[in-house]
């Protein structure tokens, strides 16, 4: 294993940008979570706000997808 | 650098996770001439992709019966659906955008799935296939908003219910907001099928090693499951946002 500290930083860095892929998913289960103690609530309104749920999820999951990409960059074309 | 060979100079995995995205001519070696003119494996597989959904809506749709057959009931529910989520999410005057929709849905869907089969290609992994889709939403929408509405349109980003100290503020957020939109459409299609993938090829990698090999088999199994799911729910997602962004181009007041 040989290298410089400018590779040693690159994959430092594509190892943080992991916590992002973390962050959403806290996200994302903030999401689905209060959709489901919602859901449960009145039963009869869930099924109207699927749609809704699935953009929820979209959107949450659109910033940890950036960080996986910020990784794949530093991996690959940085 | 993701286009060397990998694997044996670091003591890794024999074969790198990535290199299956790789784009190759069908036909031709490298250097020849005819090389830079052949398809590649990406448009085989998209036209692989488009061939599907014709053959099932032609061969869907040829008996018109009462009582509809197997190929028939299944483009009846896709069309459906595609309907209906067009009509809920866009709204009623959004449906003249319909056959956009749909195509666009029917395309990445079948992508999606063409994908999953082994020894095939991902062509919805390449984000230089999805940035195309996400930008031709991206520019449809932007025209048809300033068709539709004229210096309306730039109501979106000027919140009237918003104090007025805070606008100018809100506007600067919904104006970047709105210009990533077409970046994060794409990245979250290409970055999901991308990753699912990659996950599948780092279990195989591990498969060749004998003490873990179970485990790693029943984990390749389980992934793939969720694969399927994720290519269905990924295809319903860029069609959803697609709709929610029309949407505002059609009524851009908050």
């Amino acid at each position: 294993m040989e290298g410089d500290i400018a590779q040693l930083g690159q994959f430092i860095g594509a190892g943080l940008a992991g916590i992002g892929s973390g962050a959403a998913a806290i996200g994302v289960g903030h999401v689905a979570g209060n959709f489901l103690a919602g859901a449960l609530r009145n039963p009869s309104a869930a099924g109207g706000q699927t749609a809704t749920l699935f953009i929820g999820i979209a959107f949450a999951e659109a910033l940890g997808i950036f960080s996986f990409l910020v990784a794949l960059l530093l991996m690959f074309a940085v | 650098m993701a286009t060397e060979a990998h694997g044996e100079e670091t003591g890794g995995l024999v074969f790198h996770p990535l290199d299956q995205f790789i784009v190759e001519p069908l036909f031709g070696n490298a250097g020849d001439p005819v090389h830079w003119y052949t398809i590649t494996n990406v448009t085989l597989w998209m036209a692989l992709a488009v061939l599907a959904i014709v053959a099932l809506f032609v061969f869907g749709s040829r008996g018109r019966a009462i009582v509809p057959t197997r190929t028939q009931s299944i483009g009846e529910i896709l069309y459906g659906f595609t309907y209906k989520m067009v009509e809920d999410v866009a709204g009623k005057d959004a449906i003249k955008f319909f056959p956009y929709i749909m195509s666009l849905f029917m395309f990445i869907l079948f992508a999606n799935y063409l994908g999953l089969l082994p020894m095939s290609f991902a062509t919805t992994s390449h984000i230089a296939v999805t940035a195309v889709l996400a930008l031709a939403v991206f520019l449809t929408v932007t025209i048809v908003g300033f068709v539709k509405n004229g210096v309306g349109f730039l109501g979106l980003f000027w919140v009237a219910s918003a104090p007025l100290a805070l606008r100018p503020i809100l506007a600067i957020i919904e104006l970047i907001s709105y210009f990533v939109r077409p970046v994060s459409h794409s990245i979250r299609l290409g970055g999901n099928i991308m990753a699912g993938h990659a996950v599948i090829k780092v279990f195989a990698g591990f498969a060749a090693i004998a003490a873990i090999s179970p485990f790693a088999v029943l984990s390749i199994t389980a992934i793939y499951g969720l694969e399927v799911l994720v290519a269905g729910v990924q295809a319903y997602v860029f069609t959803i946002l697609t709709c929610v962004y029309l949407k505002d181009a059609l009524h851009p007041s908050h």
